[in-house]
């Protein structure tokens, strides 16, 4: 099974690498193209969550492969200032940035399992996964 | 990565060769409006062809260009936006409302064409 990857992202550019490595790995592991695009733009929706708002943390790719399943896993994290109301940056539209707000609920979209972890001051975590069918 | 512009006569093609940072947007944004002005060009092609990741700051930024560039008169069509590109955009929840889009750079420029046969 191949080792975890991560990335640290502390700029507009990791954006970029990020995604390049989370294709790779997708399509590495047997993801369509189509499938791998997917994962390859939420972990830019990801990894813009954490320049935009923590100014830096990482982004870790790690492929999951319980019985015949297998499938990736996509864990950012930071610790920057934390997400006051989960609800409210799970609806679309919400946005304290001036983004378009469709983050965090696009990114849930693209991706089968949806996890979010933030407390204020604490930094967020948010870790998805796609799984091969 | 620059992001060459190409002059045909009233026209500009924007032709994006590999995978733009934010920051790479910007500079497009702020050159393709410069030259628009330069050249007093009718209309612009933003190929997109080789982008394999369109989020949310992309599709932004894109919109952008094109409201811009309409407020100084002339049209703009994106051309060449990947299938699998198009259905993680739409699963995205993303739009580019009152952007024109076209399949490809002859398609893109054939719109343009029409446009100026419009409003001459």
């Amino acid at each position: 099974m191949p080792e975890d990857i991560r990335v640290a992202i502390r700029s507009n550019l990791d954006i970029v690498t990020a995604r390049h490595e989370g294709r790779g790995l997708s399509i590495r592991i047997g993801f369509s193209a189509t499938d791998a695009t997917l994962i390859a733009t939420a972990i830019s929706e990801l990894a813009r969550n954490i320049v935009s708002y923590a100014r830096e943390g990482e982004i870790l790719l790690r492929v999951l492969n319980p019985g015949d399943l297998r499938g990736i896993m996509i864990v950012s994290r930071d610790s920057g200032p934390g997400i006051a109301s989960i609800d409210d940056a799970m609806r679309d539209g919400f946005s304290t940035s001036g983004g378009l707000g469709l983050g965090l609920p696009g990114v849930r979209r693209l991706m089968d399992e949806f996890l979010i972890k933030s407390e204020p001051g604490e930094g967020t975590t948010v870790c998805v996964t796609k799984w091969l069918r | 990565m620059q992001v060459p512009i190409l002059k045909q006569g009233r026209y500009l093609i924007a032709t994006i060769q590999a995978a733009l940072s934010d920051e790479d947007l910007l500079q497009l944004r702020s050159t393709l409006l410069d030259r628009v002005v330069h050249f007093r060009s009718r209309g612009v092609v933003v190929d997109v062809t080789a982008l394999d990741v369109m989020d949310s700051f992309a599709t932004r930024t894109l919109r952008d260009i094109t409201y811009m560039i309409r407020l100084r008169g002339a049209d703009t069509v994106i051309v060449g936006i990947q299938p699998e590109v198009a259905f993680a955009m739409v699963q995205l929840g993303l739009t580019l409302e009152g952007v024109a889009t076209a399949l490809d750079l002859e398609e893109g420029l054939a719109h343009l064409e029409q446009r100026a046969r419009l409003n001459p």
